[in-house]
């Protein structure tokens, strides 16, 4: 019943009625599902967000709220066909510095992808091949989109190996990637993307697999590399501590839908999603006195293929009783603004939350 | 908890350890892993896994291991549990040496220490129901409960918090945070004293993370249990232990209470490694200075530093952390460190000012903030201690021993008074 305020957007056309996005990425109303022998997958069900030159955005949630399919749609990864026959069934529109991407031509994109935008994945061991040697695999990706001989192509890798703080680059270039140790093989792999300086830098979990110590490296590598390229980054985490280090906006996934979005200090000091909550107060920190108690989420995120109705966070919410008429329970609850650039989704009234918030919540945290 | 036949055990001999007692005592514990080669698989070589860690455990308390990846205390765990044969060292529970015990002689004592793995995936055997998962120790040690297994195990179930009438599906059908609750249920059904926990949470989501942090909690407090938890995540180590190791290349580099730890680290690399956790804070986005930032890796166990280990990544490193090994002391109260230059504390060995060239390079990446605040605080508590040992002088002569004795002489005096 919430899907009647979009237009006919949902079939992936972009219809002439959409305006022409003002931001250097957009992402409206994007939808990710995926048919399985035990019914649709919907792991993206209506995501928007844009984001802005130089940026940093990170998205949030559990496993399975949706994050990574969300970067891959972005991508274009997603229509190769590769899970099963089948493929995943896209729509709403992506825009990146202007162009349509699921409507665009295939070969379009893929100039796109590795040049203007490009992707940093969780586990590098899995993500570069073991069959080549680091030089060559950078080499390549340099050479399909520059006209460039070998030896330059050689060079510029030296050159990125170098940047990403690689030791003796000149060496280790010819070094296959069982060679490298897990930190290293994070700073090739951001040095292959960095490769083609793109304008749009997809993070998906890059620390979530290295020690804290390499971790803090590796940070603020993207963050350094950030400023001197200019990029728009995408930061994919799970650890709320990583993305209050880089982003400067925050958007909170839960069952493939946003529930949250804002600038990164609203989202963390005044959160008006009760599963903004749960998160902040499931989380240890070393930055505050012992704790007592944590306060965890009760229950378990849901399944992609029975999604709750209403707000899919209801059986889990202690607040779910709150609104009249068992409205969280029936009708889903849309984005609202309740800030500047600050959108919740949730039933409560404002007031309510705000006392919530600062009542019961933030004194516990 | 009634499980009657806890006590009519062969080898059981001893009543429960009161409080406060040592239930766990390991000493030099050392586990090498060979690497063989070639067609006679001659060894050429060892992965010091472990290499020579003292520490107790106390009963009724949490002690929390924390370190990097291949720093060993996975190892560990399995050592004190004995899943792995110690190479060197003893240990000892509840006073009984149970270092190179065999396997039946072991069985008695596995009632008493339990272990709960990190992957609740891999841990389960996914051919059997969780009734015969969580009702295994019962058949394996021959112990009948009170009112027959099925009920003593569905007891279990609720206690951590599942649904009892589960008692017949297969572990296929629970998520993460539900597998990691039957495997807390398996380790806590024959009434343990000793829980080891390896990685409890991290393969979990943060939302079930803090169940299963509070659920260990509950239990804890319930049943009285001893636990040594071993994680990377320090904000987790934090919240559960009462005291902390921190483990760096198979050795203990500092042990402490958890609040001495936190508030005063001393170990240059304790400091490092909590300067690197990310604090979910936006404000504080562009305090980036007070981070210190390690170069590199952490060296290979196979062939580990010389001296002290993390000199090759430490910014005070002086010629002695290259040549002699520091060993753990009590610098304070509660408060174990192996460092011949701790921050936050009168410098071991002072007379030795010339930094390594390696040194040097890591200082570039410090912040000047932190250089300098060290310097304060050492030079602070150099006074305060200097005062507090003219003070001890007139009681024990040997602390004045100790602050009189040269360089080289310093670590044979260190290593009579770590084993006082």
């Amino acid at each position: 019943m919430t899907e009647l305020s979009k237009t006919g957007a949902a079939v992936g056309e972009p219809t002439s009625a959409s305006p022409a996005p003002t931001s250097f990425l957009e992402v409206r109303d994007l939808k990710v599902h995926f048919p399985t022998d035990d019914g649709l997958v919907k792991s993206v069900d209506g995501l928007s967000f844009k984001l802005e030159k130089g940026k940093t955005l990170g998205i949030v949630g559990e496993s399975g709220s949706g994050k990574s399919v969300t970067s891959l749609g972005i991508m274009g990864l997603h229509t190769a066909g590769q899970y099963g026959k089948r493929k995943a069934q896209i729509s709403g529109e992506i825009w990146l510095d202007g162009t349509e991407l699921l409507t665009a031509d295939p070969d379009e994109v893929r100039k796109l992808r590795g040049r203007n935008m490009a992707m940093i994945f969780q586990d590098p061991l899995s993500a570069l091949h073991p069959y080549y040697t680091i030089g060559q695999q950078i080499v390549e990706a340099y050479r399909i989109h520059h006209d460039v001989d070998k030896k330059t192509a050689r060079r510029r890798a030296v050159e990125m190996l170098d940047r990403v703080g690689i030791p003796q680059p000149d060496k280790r270039v010819d070094s296959y990637p069982h060679e490298f140790s897990g930190g290293m093989r994070q700073r090739a792999m951001i040095a292959m993307s960095l490769v083609n300086n793109p304008e749009l830098l997809i993070a998906d979990e890059p620390t979530t697999a290295l020690d804290v110590t390499v971790q803090a490296q590796i940070l603020d590598l993207i963050r350094d590399l950030q400023k001197e390229f200019g990029s728009a980054v995408i930061i994919i985490t799970h650890d709320l501590g990583v993305v209050a280090e880089l982003a400067d906006d925050i958007l909170v996934m839960y069952g493939g839908r946003c529930v949250e979005r804002g600038p990164a200090e609203k989202v963390f000091y005044e959160p008006r999603h009760p599963y903004t909550w749960g998160l902040l107060g499931s989380m240890p920190r070393l930055d505050r006195e012992q704790q007592e108690r944590l306060i965890p989420v009760k229950g378990s995120p849901p399944s992609l293929i029975n999604v709750p109705s209403g707000c899919a966070f209801n059986p889990r919410c202690p607040y779910a009783d709150i609104p009249k008429d068992n409205v969280t329970r029936t009708v889903r609850p849309e984005l609202t603004e309740v800030g500047s650039q600050h959108w919740a989704a949730c039933h409560m009234t404002q007031e309510q939350r705000e006392r919530i918030w600062t009542e019961e919540i933030a004194p516990k945290l | 908890m009634s499980i009657p036949a806890q006590s009519e055990g062969p080898l059981v001999t001893k009543a429960d350890a009161a409080p406060g007692d040592t239930l766990l005592k390991v000493t030099g514990l050392q586990k090498h892993f060979p690497i063989k080669k070639g067609l006679l698989q001659r060894q050429v070589g060892a992965v010091h896994a472990v290499d020579g860690i003292d520490f107790e455990v106390k009963a009724g308390e949490t002690l929390g291991v924390v370190g990097e990846s291949g720093c060993g205390k996975s190892t560990m765990g399995r050592l004190i549990t004995r899943l792995l044969e110690p190479t060197g060292g003893k240990v000892e529970f509840e006073g009984k040496d149970i270092t190179h015990l065999g396997v039946s002689g072991m069985r008695p004592l596995r009632r008493d220490v339990q272990m709960i793995f990190q992957d609740p995936y891999s841990s389960l055997n996914p051919r059997h129901t969780i009734g015969t998962i969580v009702g295994a120790p019962f058949r394996l040690q021959g112990v009948e409960p009170e009112g027959g297994i099925k009920k003593e195990v569905q007891r279990l179930l609720s206690v951590v918090g599942l649904n009892p009438e589960h008692y017949n599906r297969y572990p296929h059908e629970f998520s993460g945070g539900q597998r990691q609750r039957i495997g807390i249920a398996r380790a806590l059904a024959l009434n343990p004293k000793l829980v080891v926990a390896d990685e409890p949470v991290s393969a979990l989501d943060v939302s079930i993370q803090a169940q299963v942090v509070n659920l260990l909690d509950d239990l804890q407090q319930e049943l009285g249990l001893t636990y040594v938890i071993i994680a990377h995540d320090l904000s987790v180590v934090r919240h559960v232990s009462d005291r902390i190791a921190v483990m760096y290349l198979g050795k203990i580099v500092e042990l402490a209470d958890r609040e001495s730890l936190y508030r005063a680290p001393m170990h240059p690399y304790t400091k490092a490694l909590m300067s690197a956790v990310p604090i979910p804070d936006p404000r504080r986005k562009n305090a980036k200075s007070e981070r210190i930032l390690l170069k590199g890796d952490v060296p290979s166990p196979i062939s580990p530093p010389s001296g002290c280990r993390f000199h090759t990544r430490c910014w005070k490193a002086t010629e002695i952390c290259k040549t002699t090994e520091p060993i753990l002391v009590e610098l304070r109260t509660g408060q174990q460190v192996a460092c011949h230059h701790p921050e936050n504390f009168e410098d071991q060995a002072p007379q030795d000012t010339v930094l390594l060239t390696v040194a040097k390079e890591a200082a570039e990446l410090v912040a000047d903030e932190v250089l300098a605040e060290s310097a304060e605080t050492s030079a602070a508590v150099a006074a305060e201690v200097a005062e507090a040992s003219s003070e001890a002088a007139a009681v024990s002569d040997e602390t004045s021993d100790s602050t009189g004795s040269t360089e080289a002489e310093a670590g044979a005096q260190e290593s009579t008074d770590g084993q006082n």
